[in-house]
């Protein structure tokens, strides 16, 4: 059928593919073979050669080692974006509804006359057309949506399963052309590292150590990043600490921050305000631990503790060590 | 400098939301201004602030009542307001695209520096519609802003991607989306307010063309199953681990 290959954005930082740009290659490809069609993939910056050639499966891997794409030029990847479009033609374009997926998803979006079926969580070919699922007002509801061919589509990050090592011939490998530097209009003048960037980024985390204002002060957090580390868990907050400046507003799980689906999320002295939950409650397993035994967080958690979390949380702490140990 | 602040009126986020059919009930939501359009307006109002001669232009797509949040916007310092009138009354009849091609189409004349939006909106949480109109219009975008400089030539455009902090330089005109963290917006004085009703607002017909995709329908999530409590105090920790490994297997 027309317009059954899938064409994959796969996020790479120096070599380094993101785990949710997997997860979107495990889904293109099976979305691809079910339908029949080509699998595609798009690999930008330094490092996308070794990585190109280490991918078997896709059939054509459109690949640049030119450094300009290891800052996000949109100039650049709107370039490379269209090369690869126009000799693949895509019935389907795929990425991860990560920071930089939200920022390149336009561009394929307008370069295929659609717009972006954005952080879905589930993808089904009907006929002429996808129909995908996605929360809105922030997993309050979902939609289902239908999406005509080509479609562009960003995942959810955690909620796919990650491409597994496939078998069969190595793909055609095209290079994609990149503009000269000094043509860019919007030139990246600096990227660094983010303070606490060799933290577990919320939306990709398996386990979040989540506080509230139960917490009491800002100081207090070093009980949850100490649990985080047991854990190996991102520590996520609740609005009202951000907006009282004891986190920064990039913790922030809820309607007005991140949404989250981790595995387990322990939430320690939050009381669930509505637009909290929202943020959280598509996680598979919730822990709640706050001394109120009438907070709503209790409603949607699948297992609670009524108790003072400067008593509960030390006690999970060396209580998990020795399970984890043992 | 002339700064255009494009704002949605949301359901506020503390609202329950009632799915019917293909779109929600709207007849008791309480609606406000997005929460990031308003961090993108309080951007605008500073860097008016500070470089003086500037013109803050508030442009809304939606019904009627979207007129709501641009006399806010008035009486939060903006100078004029420009609504596009579309009859959908949720916020989801329409897609990015047409958002954006709305957007595009009427801010084309109007020509600012700087086009101002709100990362996303609360509601149908697309992330596009800033990006989507630099698109349109052909010009340079950057999102998920936390910092913007003005050098008297060039924007300076500080934004997060996932533990990296990337800085854009870009003359204008420049498309940008605000993430939180870039301010913390002013509430409307009565001064403002008064000020606000004198000041212009237009409104004309929005021009969204066809739909890029079809809502079938909204329905609830899937509901938790019942959760329990496991018991109180620390005494509660290790029956907790017992049951998260075995029961729920997370561990």
């Amino acid at each position: 059928m027309p317009g059954s290959d899938v064409l994959v954005f796969v996020e790479n930082h120096r070599g380094v593919l993101k785990r949710a740009a997997l997860e979107a290659l495990g889904e293109g490809r099976r979305l691809a073979r079910a339908a029949g069609g080509r699998l595609g993939v798009i690999l930008l910056g330094t490092g996308s050669s070794v990585r190109a050639e280490g991918l078997l499966g896709p059939q054509v891997v459109y690949r640049s080692e030119d450094p300009l794409f290891d800052s996000l030029h949109l100039e650049a990847y709107s370039v490379a974006f269209r090369a690869a479009i126009d000799e693949f033609q895509p019935g389907l374009f795929l990425l991860a509804a990560t920071a930089i997926g939200r920022e390149v998803a336009p561009l394929a979006a307008h370069l295929l006359k659609t717009a972006v079926a954005a952080d879905v969580i589930e993808v089904e070919p009907k006929g002429q057309a996808f129909e995908v699922r996605r929360p809105i007002y922030a997993g309050k509801a979902i939609a289902s949506v239908r999406c005509p061919r080509p479609a562009v589509v960003s995942l959810r990050p955690n909620t796919f399963p990650q491409e597994e090592p496939a078998e069969g011939p190595p793909p055609r490998v095209v290079d994609l052309p990149a503009p000269e530097a000094s043509s860019l209009r919007a030139r990246v003048v600096e990227s660094r590292l983010a303070a606490g960037s060799d933290r577990l980024e919320l939306t990709e985390a398996d386990i979040i150590v989540s506080g509230g204002r139960g917490l009491k002060g800002p100081e207090n957090f070093a009980l949850l990043e100490e649990l985080g580390r047991t854990l190996g868990a991102a520590v996520g907050a609740s609005r009202a600490v951000c907006d009282a400046g004891w986190r920064p507003h990039s913790d922030q799980v809820g309607q007005t921050g991140k949404t989250v689906c981790p595995k387990l999320y322990i939430a320690c002295g939050i009381s669930g305000a509505i637009q909290h939950l929202a943020g959280m409650s598509s996680s598979k397993c919730i822990v709640a631990i706050n001394k109120d035994p009438s907070a709503p967080i209790f409603q949607v958690a699948d297992y609670g503790i009524v108790g003072d979390v400067f008593e509960v949380v030390p006690v999970l702490n060396e209580k998990l060590k020795e399970f984890l140990a043992g | 400098m002339r700064i255009a602040v494009c704002i949605k009126r949301v359901p506020d986020s503390a609202s329950r939301i009632r799915p019917s059919g293909a779109g929600i009930e709207t007849g008791d939501l309480k609606f406000i201004m997005n929460p990031y359009d308003e961090i993108a307006l309080e951007e605008a109002l500073r860097l008016k602030e500070k470089l003086g001669s500037s013109e803050v232009l508030a442009v809304s797509l939606g019904p009627a009542d979207a007129q709501a949040v641009l006399r806010q916007a008035l009486a939060m310092g903006a100078d004029r307001a420009l609504h596009l009138a579309h009859p959908g009354v949720s916020g989801l009849e329409l897609d990015g695209r047409q958002c954006a091609r709305a957007l595009a189409g009427a801010l084309r004349a109007e020509a600012p520096d700087l086009f101002l939006f709100g990362k996303l909106s609360i509601d149908d949480q697309s992330a596009q519609v800033g990006g989507l109109v630099a698109q349109e219009l052909g010009l340079v975008s950057v999102g998920e802003v936390v910092k913007i400089e003005w050098t008297g030539e060039r924007f300076r455009l500080h934004h997060h991607l996932d533990g990296r902090i990337e800085v854009v330089e870009a003359a204008p005109p420049v498309v940008a989306t605000a993430h939180k963290g870039l301010n913390e917006p002013r509430y409307p004085g009565i001064k403002g307010i008064m000020a606000a009703k004198k000041k212009p607002l237009s409104s004309v017909p929005a021009d969204p063309g066809p739909p890029a995709m079809e809502i079938l329908r909204i329905e609830p999530p899937p509901p938790r199953q019942p959760g329990r409590i496991v018991g109180e105090g620390p005494a509660a920790v290790e029956p907790l681990l017992r049951l998260l490994r075995k029961e729920a297997k997370v561990l």
